[in-house]
């Protein structure tokens, strides 16, 4: 029955995801920039943005720019988030690829980072009047929901292990459209709820912004307005 | 130089240090109100001429219009995680202590309406993300607030998905057009500029007398038939600059710079009077199609010219709208002579003319002053200079430095990139926003403090007309002088010594005992 439940959800969860995303992510695709407006001095080749791109993706400049504390807290969370997340390839590969072997022992330490950077952007959330000031319920929340997940995950590593082959066994299955055998460990069962919550609400959230920094005009166009006429579809019209 | 203790009671304030974070003061500029446009000046622009009755419907379609027509809108709607970075970098914010001069909180009075009407959570669970109704109350705080952003992008370079709120506020206020509730300021100016061709509403015959004064006056000076054409056909050159540059201080010592720099160059050009305005206020209302027909007029005067090239004078909003747009806007220039940047900033003129060697400059006559260069918004984060990254730095301080012995930058983090705003860009350059101006300039004024305590500058130079015309209002009532704003030109004019032109001992100004210092 649990299993049913927890399949029917991680169906559903997977497939509004990715319908989510890809829907948000055609819209800003469909959407014309009309005016050249990157924030200058922006590169002036396609290598150039692709740099410009990759620095802020992967080292998060600009906000390294902009506020130390932020980006610390920001950075321990997302860095050790993609570790988590990439250690949980496990569950759903029938073979464990090197590399996926190579980072196991590493999933542990990045959960720690991952929660102190959520616990340094809450707190900061709370005490830091500016900050405190542009919150919604929502944002709280938000982080509330990952620090949830993550201290689930971590109570099943530290605290109240659980049956992770069976656990495989059932997303593996879950791939082949088979539903197979779930324990029913309350830390697991809240751990894939809240996951499945987080892949939910994902496309319609301030998660986007995962996806939407690629479309950001002012970080993806190239300086050479002089050189190369840029015009948008609706904008040309009004030419003719 | 008068004494720069302006800390007393009800004055201007100088920050501990330009980025001082002021305490939270709720509502401190709320009742801040730019004057309403008039009905005619909103209907001369396509607008509706009061505010409509249906305002409502109107502008929540206007959001989703924009959405779909506009990348940056979408995104930036959508991206912002509220993570606070942003919230420090506004001036107006670090003047007035008023929360909703945060960048991420002014993008929200428009944000928490878009996830009202076009998100899930905002129609099913507005009070979670704080998605609210469009009332009239928050109409007003709209036009109150998005009045109070100059467009400046410095947010822009600090946030991590590059939320510009710059596009948000253009946004907002072309929405609010649509709804009959436009800005005197820039509404009045537009309508002008499309009806006489300038900001000013100058007209050919007044322009002619004005720059038949000026080629007088640089007779004068020179001794030689220094030249201000206007609507020369078969010129090479055809200049576009603002306005301001035909009668406003600093900003006319600038043009007289242009003239003697062409001068040497030996180039023939001209001014248009149908195109007799560089700025472009249409990109303030977020007008695309605004701003599409003022800058029609300077392509439509460089073909009746029969112009070779465009150059720009000095006008910050005006470069970006050149450089970044009027390909876009007016293009494509074929017509024009592709060996040269089409169009190009008289900066990049002046330099190339310096890297040649074809300019003589006798640097001591600008020994008086202790110079500074402030880095204007729209010339540093929306446009470039020189035909590569970051051309816009460095092109003003080496022709600056070509022409100035004693000259020192302010704090890193308040110039190139990180500039900070004048306080008055952006369509805000009105009298019954000066509070929020002279607020709005305080962390320019600090940084330029800074350097007056450290070094003695007396002097900040800006390739702004805006910033010329703000500055040298605010800078007075931080114990500045009203002309220790000057324009790069004027500085340019006053070292440069012309072919055959006779030099007499006494022109050269005084020195006021300063000891003349090489900066590196």
């Amino acid at each position: 029955m649990t299993a049913t439940l927890f399949a029917i959800l991680y169906y559903v969860a997977t497939l509004l995801l990715v319908v989510g995303v890809a829907m948000k992510m055609r819209r800003y695709a469909k959407a014309p920039a009309p005016l050249k407006i990157p924030t200058m001095p922006a590169p002036r080749t396609m290598k150039g943005v692709y740099f410009r791109m990759f620095r802020e993706v992967v080292v998060f400049e600009s906000l390294f720019k902009s506020n130390k504390w932020i980006w610390l807290f920001g950075y321990l969370f997302h860095f050790g988030m993609l570790v988590v997340v990439l250690r949980h390839f496990r569950y759903v590969t029938y073979d464990i690829w090197w590399w996926l072997e190579l980072i196991q022992p590493f999933g542990i330490y990045a959960s720690y980072l991952m929660v102190i950077g959520l616990m340094g952007l809450l707190v900061r959330r709370i005490v830091v009047e500016r900050i405190r000031y542009i919150s919604s319920p929502s944002d709280y929340l938000m982080l509330i929901l990952l620090i949830a997940i993550a201290a689930t995950g971590m109570g099943m590593t530290f605290v109240q292990p659980v049956d992770i082959v069976a656990v495989k066994g059932f997303f593996l299955g879950l791939l082949r459209l088979q539903i197979n055998p779930l324990p029913s460990s309350p830390m697991l069962l809240i751990h894939l709820a809240l996951v499945a919550l987080l892949m939910i609400i994902f496309p319609i959230s301030k998660l986007m912004h995962g996806p939407g920094i690629f479309f950001s005009p002012t970080r993806n166009q190239i300086d050479n307005s002089r050189e190369k006429r840029h015009i948008a579809p609706w904008a040309k019209k009004l030419e003719e | 130089m008068a004494k720069l203790d302006m800390n007393a009671e009800g004055g201007p304030k100088f920050m501990a240090d330009p980025f001082t974070i002021p305490d939270i003061k709720c509502g401190a500029m709320e009742d801040l109100d730019s004057y309403m446009a008039h009905p005619k000046h909103n209907t001369d622009l396509g607008f509706p001429g009061e505010l409509i009755d249906n305002w409502q419907e109107v502008a929540i379609a206007k959001i989703g219009e924009l959405a779909e027509k506009n990348r940056a809108f979408q995104v930036y709607l959508d991206s912002c995680v509220k993570c606070g970075a942003c919230t420090d970098k506004c001036h107006y914010f670090l003047g007035t202590g008023d929360p909703k001069n945060m960048p991420v909180a002014r993008q929200d009075l428009l944000r928490s309406v878009y996830r009202r009407y076009y998100t899930f959570a905002g129609k099913y669970f507005p009070k979670l993300v704080g998605a609210r109704d469009l009332t009239r109350e928050v109409l007003d705080e709209w036009y109150n607030y998005y009045h109070q952003c100059s467009q400046c992008r410095r947010c822009s370079v600090f946030c991590p998905y590059g939320i510009d709120t710059a596009e948000i506020s253009m946004a907002a206020r072309d929405i609010m057009n649509a709804v009959g509730k436009g800005q005197k300021y820039c509404n009045e100016i537009i309508a002008k500029a499309q009806d006489v061709g300038n900001n000013l509403g100058l007209n050919p015959k007044a322009l002619r007398a004005t720059l038949e004064d000026l080629e007088e006056d640089l007779e004068e000076e020179t001794g030689l038939s220094v030249r201000i054409p206007l609507d020369e056909k078969g010129a090479d050159i055809l200049l576009i600059t603002p306005s301001a540059d035909f009668f406003a201080d600093p900003h006319i010592d600038g043009l007289l710079g242009y003239a003697k720099v062409f001068h040497e160059a030996g180039v023939s050009w001209t001014v248009s009077s149908y195109a007799s305005e560089a700025a472009n206020f249409g990109m303030f209302i977020g007008s695309y199609e605004n701003m599409r027909t003022l800058s029609l007029r300077i392509r439509q005067a460089a073909i009746d010219l029969g112009v070779k090239r465009i150059v720009f004078g000095e006008c910050g909003h005006a470069w970006r709208v050149a450089y970044s747009f009027l390909n876009t806007l007016a293009g494509p220039f074929d017509f024009l002579d592709q060996d040269y940047p089409i169009p190009q900033h008289i900066m990049e003129f002046t330099h190339d003319m310096i890297q040649k060697g074809e300019l003589n400059f006798d640097k001591s006559r600008n020994d008086h002053i202790r110079l500074t260069y402030h880095d204007s918004c729209n010339v540093a984060r929306g446009a470039g200079m020189g035909g590569y990254e970051g051309g816009q730095f460095d092109l003003p301080r080496e022709v600056l430095k070509a022409c100035c012995n004693n000259y020192f930058d302010m704090d890193r983090d308040t110039t190139h990139e990180s500039t900070f705003c004048c306080g008055g860009g952006g369509g805000l350059l009105t009298d019954e926003l000066m509070d929020l101006r002279v607020k709005g300039a305080s962390p320019r004024m600090t940084a330029l403090k800074d350097v007056t305590d450290e070094h003695g500058v007396t002097h900040m130079a800006a390739i702004c007309a805006i910033c010329k015309t703000q500055f040298s209002k605010v800078m007075p009532k931080y114990g500045y002088e009203m002309d220790s704003i000057m324009s790069v030109h004027q500085l340019v004019a006053s070292a440069l010594i012309l072919t055959g032109q006779e030099i007499e001992e006494d022109t050269a100004p005084e020195g006021n005992g300063v000891a003349t210092e090489v900066s590196s």
